[in-house]
């Protein structure tokens, strides 16, 4: 097991990100966010604070779950529980940062944008994560990465933020193949 | 908690945290319904049969929705217009649904036990929308989630269910979704139309019999009120439905000496001016909008959790995801 990011560094990278996204598009007001559970709606919180601090604008939040979009409902061996969505903000005509912690297959993404569109007509839909670690089945890639990891597809990336895991850290966990 | 069961018969001997299951899944579902477009992928592919083998609208029509909000293919078969006219037996009709695809059975039949009878028999998914007396555990659940979106925790509170116990599959269901969660339930009818047993003082527990309405409604915490089957009146169950009304009816009076805030709720159909005024039905008490609503979203919940439950044999949460939160997809 590995230390990837440590409190600072996580830090530094949603502050980096956070002027990344408004950078990207100019006028904040447009910009809305949306975290994807569980974790990513709690970076997408401290991305709207950090916006909040350096511009003056409080950009509207929303938190996505997306259960039942996810493309193997079929294929698990017991319900995986569906929480609650809440965006109470028209996506129409908004550019959409998506913001999940860890970036690996894409399919998580692929459900999210596939629920994302139910509730309207974004003008872009961007996305920011904290790791991104490789290894994508569908072409998808972030706007904003907090890191990139290199990783085997059999390891484990741990991301534990301080609002439900008491630390900012991610970790690697590397899985030996056995002989 | 990790949903189990394979069908839906009665709640009769479901744990607390099931019914909490449900009513956590219902209220998700309850915000995929007030989106712009009410519909999901999570059933895509899925056939979900309504076999409706006895009058209903309402649940016939909730389900309905229910389905085609999770994306799965619906077929309905009523019993007039069915090979069920020609004399074609409960067994031969459902193994005919499932030799067709069917996932998941909603059965409704005036026979009580007919659920149990056929899930023996197939390997679809039943789940049970009303038979006979005996139980309409969907109704129940939807019950408790209106209850609880009113109410708050249900721990001690007390519920008024007020007219035909005796025939009321959702007396029944009730009694067995909200006891668990907590709630006291006082039933309250005419004595012909109890079990004689309850009257005589056997209830099970967190129930009580109260024979007047008056007392019954004074320390509610919220009411429930039956429909009354017309029929019974032909049976000599009752002396007329005028009488009825004024002895056993949630009247304009009635409802207003209840304690403020005090929610009102029918399963429907309602009979207004027997066993509810049509002042109280669509008063500022009345939840019964409420339970439409809420009924869509607990049989959302139930498909969604019939229909993903053992599907496959992965485990939800694979080796790439974060072990922390297990029922998530690799990222």
């Amino acid at each position: 097991m590995s230390i990837l990011m440590g409190a600072d560094d996580v830090r530094r990278a949603i502050a980096r990100i956070a002027h990344e996204i408004v950078e990207r598009d100019g006028d904040p007001t447009r910009i809305a966010l949306v975290g994807i559970r569980s974790r990513g709606d709690l970076l997408a919180t401290r991305l709207r604070a950090a916006v909040l601090a350096n511009e003056g604008v409080q950009l509207p939040l929303g938190i996505l779950d997306i259960t039942l979009y996810r493309d193997d409902l079929t294929r698990v061996a017991s319900a995986p529980i569906v929480r609650t969505t809440e965006i109470g903000f028209p996506v129409d005509d908004r550019i959409v940062v998506l913001v999940d912690d860890v970036l690996f297959t894409g399919r998580t993404i692929r459900a999210a944008m596939d629920a994302l569109v139910d509730y309207g007509r974004p003008t872009a839909i961007r996305l920011a994560v904290l790791v991104d670690r490789g290894h994508r089945e569908l072409p998808i890639r972030a706007d904003h990465v907090g890191k990139n990891v290199p990783t085997q597809p059999r390891d484990d990336v741990r991301v534990h933020l301080r609002e439900v895991d008491g630390r900012d850290e991610v970790e690697l966990v590397t899985t030996e193949v056995p002989a | 908690m990790r949903w189990q069961r394979r069908h839906v018969l009665s709640t009769e001997d479901w744990s607390r945290d099931e019914i909490e299951l449900v009513l956590e899944q219902a209220t998700a579902m309850l915000e995929v319904l007030a989106r712009p477009i009410r519909r999901t992928p999570a059933l895509r592919g899925r056939t979900v049969v309504l076999f409706f083998a006895e009058a209903s609208t309402r649940t016939r029509m909730s389900f309905e929705l229910a389905a085609k909000s999770l994306s799965a293919d619906t077929s309905i078969i009523t019993a007039s217009g069915s090979s069920v006219e020609k004399g074609e037996t409960l067994y031969d009709t459902v193994r005919t649904l499932q030799a067709l695809g069917a996932e998941i059975i909603v059965l409704r039949h005036s026979a009580s036990g007919a659920p149990y009878f056929v899930a023996e028999r197939v390997s679809a998914s039943v789940i049970n929308a009303g038979d006979g007396w005996h139980a309409h555990p969907t109704q129940g659940l939807l019950d408790a989630l209106t209850l609880r979106g009113a109410l708050g925790d249900l721990d001690g509170k007390r519920v008024a269910i007020v007219g035909d116990i005796l025939h009321s599959r959702v007396a029944r269901s009730d009694v067995h979704t909200l006891v668990p969660l907590g709630a006291r339930v006082v039933l309250c009818g005419p004595p012909t139309l109890v079990p004689s047993a309850w009257r005589g003082g056997s209830v099970p527990d967190g129930v009580a019999y109260e024979p007047d309405v008056d007392r019954a409604l004074a320390d509610a915490d919220a009411v429930i009120a039956l429909r009354l089957q017309r029929e019974r009146q032909e049976a000599g169950l009752l002396p007329s439905l005028r009488e009825y009304r004024s002895t056993w009816g949630i009247t304009e009076e009635r409802a207003a000496r209840l304690r403020p805030g005090v929610p009102i709720l029918h399963p429907g159909p309602m009979n207004e001016g027997v066993e509810i005024d049509a002042s109280v039905a669509h008063g500022p008490r009345s939840l019964v909008e409420r339970q439409v609503t809420n009924g869509v979203a607990v049989r959302m919940a139930l498909l969604y959790l019939l229909a993903t439950a053992g599907a496959g044999t992965e485990q939800a949460g694979d080796a790439a995801a974060s072990p922390a939160s297990p029922a998530e997809v690799p990222a």
